[in-house]
């Protein structure tokens, strides 16, 4: 298309319109955007196909299996329209992450491809199925590849649906991939390694620090996303991360916490039920709010301090409760152990029949009880899954000098 | 040199930097900093993304010849966004608005809605690996002539402390891009028209000033050669020096040409293995290299070491292709024997690279990969020699010659910044934009209205005080008074060493008002300021040096100096009044105005007699 603009006459690509103004690519590569009036379409841009090199898989090296749902791992930009679009397919993946062909040889499977915020619990126990089938088919490691705003959830919901004999490593980046700096390639040839690493149980490997020289892997029950938007994000909460891949040597370091490759058969319980809550009380909190979860089978509470609630609160949890929801104390310090036996508060908690999360963060606790409560509706069975470590999730003793 | 014979065409892009509150992309100061206040630390390695084409940019896949790994420094002025580890904060509006006045002072039409891009530059210099650019108005003229194709506002780059260690502290400063069409037919009138948009941006008030604060980068192509984008030129006096050198370098190069072909030379790509030659050699470099690596220049003999430019030869542009690959430079026939290298070894040399007397042999050394590189880095430049002057981005050295940096950058490197809205710039709010006075204008205004002579009009315009001068006028200081002690009082004190930097506006402006009430005789200014420059106050100042005198005061001093010498007063009469005079203003060393002294004096005087 041509417009005139500034009194000479501009050549351009047409992009979109933006309000009442077209957004044109210049030939000099810059968008501007100008009214829409101005501009003549003077013919279809060229289409343009991609050049795509064939990539070279090696046959001798371990079979891995990545699962996209979304995340952005790979990208590619058009320079033409700027667009960028992200890269699904195996092939994709490996043009675009140099090394990482060199590590294992790839079968890739798209799942999905939504933004995080909008994952759910069909698309978790698709993810697991699809896991669970791989490692039938004798894949060495899984790499999930997962936008990271909740990947945390994801991977706590995978780890309880499954028993996994590899490694299943979920992976995703903090800045996209479009851009050169971004963190992908580093995250995804560390989570490769780690995916043939000698780790067997869910994890997620992201940056170590703000620099490109290590990557955490952190057990997928303990893990959270601890800041908006530096690298290194993610954290163990309440134990030190389970392992580290150096870069960019790629060596796997596994802490004695980590569960060893083949520590346990495939299996999988893939039964969530999602009539369960999530709810971070605050002071001054309308007991209403906990009202609203009336008919749900699982609340768990992200209470105060050491899993504390307003007496207001108490009343209408206790109601709850009696009505057949089962009611988990987490704590918003997310660092710690949450106890109910020293305040009255606590001890009225208590008497009210909610059960203590202990060390657990809220987000593996609301995770755990969506798949407890898809294994069993019995109270005491949940009462007792819910206080026994069954994935790393939950720690009889809490460690000092983390 | 007829520059119209020979087809020069030549453009300039200004790089300037604003001097706004905030940086563009972030709320953090646009301060520099020393590199020893740094408070972090780290580093990343950049990548080349895949375009939609499946290309990778050709200047960004020259910097990814060596995997390089970037170190940053970064300081409690730096945040986040400096760090590509936080989305960027909206467009500075400070910034946009004095790119748009810079705009209508060019009388270039404004972008309706302005879009960020992104622009790759993976050399390191930017985190991200792109740096962030916005078009703001197109086709301006200025008077000296030369149409002003763009403008844009763009974030400045991290400052290299030494190879691939950067300090972050400049990234994000605001950057106003002006790029002219390549109007411009000769040296001068590069010269001149850098001058004039250099002295366009300094009348907004609104740029930095100082070393580095502004760039020019030169486009130059002469008939038969190509285009080259000389980066960096800091130095206004250097500008065209560096066209005429690189003229040169052009006309040198195609000479070459036309000798090469002329000769049938061809750029053997074959590299051979010569290191067990260099074995026992005299050669640190060579002595100690894991990998030694020939290519026969078939037809080169004698121009690979001749020169195109002062201190520069055809070698050394083969040299600076070389160290994109990590060696230190290369070795050539036509400068063998030398640094240790016999006579022995080269013709050793020449026979098992098979070369007679007509070829150059260039060798590098370096590890296995590198000498690799190197030695097809070689040969590409070698190859170019045959058809003329490679299109190259090049970067200026000391005196005006330049260097190979990289290719010209392909046009496909921007993508939107899609982290950015973007900004609508309303008719109203161009409308409302105030173009401040050309600097060219100022002087003239100044020697008009204040009768200053056309020096320190110009002076006075182009200095850091500037709009201490013009607000002091407005409050009722004499010009010549605020212009005297503005630049001459505090130019003679810095050469005394006194610390200027210290007296800021609001000190030299109460001092100035003071001597304007008749609080303070203006004898007295230099040792005041003097004593405000080391801390003390201008009230306490004024009390310690030159506590006022009321003239109650003054006329006792005088008459006990007149009743001291009255001999000499009734010997002289009223012709005493000279002599007088100087013995008064030494004893109330500049705290009086001599007007005031010289009236109480000749009064007094004149009552004695
Ligand atoms: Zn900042």
């Amino acid at each position: 298309m041509c417009c005139t603009y500034a009194g000479t006459e501009l050549t351009g690509t047409y992009i979109t319109s933006r309000g009442d103004h077209a957004v044109v690519k210049l030939e000099n590569g810059y968008n501007i955007g100008v009214p829409a009036a101005s501009i003549v379409c003077t013919g279809a841009a060229p289409a343009v196909t991609p050049a795509v090199s064939p990539v070279e898989q090696n046959p001798d090296l371990p079979g891995v299996a990545i699962i996209s749902t979304g995340g952005t791992i790979a990208s590619r930009i058009d320079y033409r329209t700027g667009a960028v679009t992200s890269q699904f397919s195996a092939d994709d993946i490996l043009r675009a992450i140099p090394g990482l062909a060199e590590i294992a040889s790839f079968r890739a499977h798209q799942l999905a491809t939504i933004l995080s915020e909008n994952m759910h619990s069909g698309l978790w126990q698709d993810i697991a199925r699809c896991i669970y089938d791989e490692i039938r088919r004798g894949a060495e490691g899984v790499i999930v590849t997962h936008g990271t705003d909740t990947m945390s959830f994801s991977a706590a919901a995978v780890s309880f649906m499954l028993e996994t004999p590899v490694p299943v490593i979920f992976v995703g980046s903090q800045r996209s991939a479009d851009r050169p700096s971004s963190d992908n390639v580093m995250n995804a040839l560390c989570s490769a390694q780690a995916a043939i690493s000698n780790l067997g149980e869910v994890a997620v490997v992201m940056h170590a620090s703000t620099s490109d020289d290590c990557c955490w892997i952190h057990r997928g029950t303990r893990v959270r996303k601890m800041h908006t938007s530096r690298r290194n994000a993610f954290r163990s909460i309440g134990m030190s991360p389970i392992g580290t891949v150096e870069y960019p040597s790629l060596e796997v370091s596994l802490g004695p916490a980590a569960v060893l490759r083949g520590s346990t058969e495939p299996a999988l319980m893939d039964r969530l039920d999602d009539r369960v809550g999530l709810l971070s009380f605050y002071p001054g909190m309308d007991a209403s709010v906990i009202s609203a979860y009336e008919g749900f089978h699982g609340l768990v509470i992200s209470g105060t301090g050491l899993g504390h609630v307003s007496a207001d609160s108490i009343r209408t949890l206790s109601g709850l409760i009696r009505d057949g929801t089962n009611v988990v104390m987490t704590s918003q310090c997310l660092n710690g152990r949450v106890c109910d036996r020293v305040y009255d508060t606590g001890r009225d908690l208590l008497a009210a029949g909610v059960i203590e999360g202990e060390d657990m963060l809220p987000e593996a606790a609301l995770m755990k009880l969506m798949w407890v409560l898809g294994t069993t509706d019995d109270p005491d069975e949940v009462t007792r899954l819910m206080q026994t470590n069954l994935r790393g999730e939950l720690g009889r003793c809490s460690p000092h000098g983390l | 040199m007829d520059y119209e014979a020979i087809g020069l065409k030549a453009g300039i892009e200004i790089h300037q930097q604003l001097d706004t509150a905030e940086k563009l992309f972030c709320h953090c100061p646009t301060r520099l900093r020393d590199i020893s206040e740094r408070d972090g630390e780290f580093f990343r390695y950049l990548r080349a993304t895949e375009s939609e084409l499946g290309e990778i940019d050709r200047a960004a896949q020259e910097e990814m010849k060596q995997v390089r790994r970037f170190s940053y420094y970064a300081y409690d002025t730096t945040c986040l966004v400096e760090n590509d580890e936080e989305p960027p904060a909206p467009l500075n509006p400070e910034a946009l608005m004095v790119c748009l006045t810079i705009a209508k002072m060019m009388g270039a039409t404004p972008i309706e809605q302005v879009h960020v891009m992104r622009k790759l530059v993976i050399d390191g210099s930017n985190t991200s690996g792109f740096q962030r650019t916005a078009l703001i108005a197109l086709n301006g003229r200025i008077p000296a002539g030369a149409r002003i194709e763009t403008l844009c506002l763009e974030e400045e780059a991290a400052q290299r402390i030494h190879d691939s260690t950067f300090s972050l502290d400049r990234l994000g400063i605001p950057l106003v891009e002006i790029t002219t069409a390549p109007d411009m037919r000769t040296p001068e009138q590069v010269k001149e028209v850098a001058a004039y948009i250099g002295m366009l941006l300094r009348s907004t008030g609104r740029v930095k000033r100082g070393i580095g604060t502004i760039r020019q980068d030169v486009n130059i192509s002469i008939a038969g050669g190509a285009r080259v984008e000389i980066k960096g030129v800091q130095e206004l006096d250097l500008i065209d020096e560096v066209v005429r050198r690189e003229v040169v370098r052009q006309q040198q190069l195609l000479l070459i040409r036309d000798e090469l072909s002329a000769r049938g030379a061809v750029a053997d790509p074959a590299p051979i293995p010569v290191g067990d030659l260099f074995k026992e050699t005299k050669s640190a470099i060579l002595k100690k290299a894991p990998c030694i690596l020939a290519i026969r220049l078939r037809g080169f003999a004698g121009l690979v070491g001749r020169e195109i430019q002062p201190g520069r030869r055809l070698g050394s542009e083969m040299s600076d292709y070389a160290k994109k690959c990590g060696v230190g430079g290369i070795f050539h026939t036509d400068e063998l024997p030398a640094y240790g290298v016999t006579e022995e070894e080269v013709s050793r040399l020449r026979t098992l690279s098979g070369a007679d007397d007509a070829d150059c042999v260039v060798i590098v050394a370096g590890s296995r990969q590198k000498a690799e590189c190197a030695v097809l880095q070689v040969v590409r430049r070698a190859q170019y020699a045959l058809d003329g002057v490679p299109e190259e981005t090049r970067k200026m050295l000391e005196g005006g010659s330049t260097a190979y940096m990289r290719p010209l950058p392909g046009a496909a490197r921007m993508y939107p910044e899609t982290d950015v809205l973007p900004v609508t710039v309303t008719r109203e709010c161009r409308d409302s934009l105030v173009v401040p006075e050309l600097l060219t204008d100022k002087t003239g205004r100044f020697s008009a209205t204040y009768g200053f002579d056309e020096q320190l009009a110009r002076q006075l315009a182009y200095s850091d005080r500037l709009p201490l001068f013009e607000r002091a006028v407005a409050e009722g200081v004499k010009p010549m008074l605020a212009a005297r002690t503005l630049l001459a009082t505090l130019r003679e004190l810095k050469r005394d060493g006194v610390d200027t930097g210290a007296l800021g506006d609001d000190c030299l402006l109460s001092v100035l008002g003071k001597v304007e009430s008749g609080d303070l005789a203006k004898e007295a200014i230099p040792d005041v300021l003097r004593e405000v420059a080391s801390g003390t106050g201008v009230e306490a100042a004024v009390e310690r040096i030159a506590p006022p005198i009321t003239s109650d005061e003054l006329v006792s001093i005088i008459r006990a100096i007149l009743t001291e010498r009255e001999e000499f007063v009734r010997e002289r009469g009223m012709g005493a009044l000279g002599p007088l005079m100087g013995v008064v203003m030494e004893e109330v060393r500049g705290r009086v105005d001599g007007r005031q002294i010289s009236e109480i004096l000749k009064n007094e005087l004149a009552s004695m007699l």
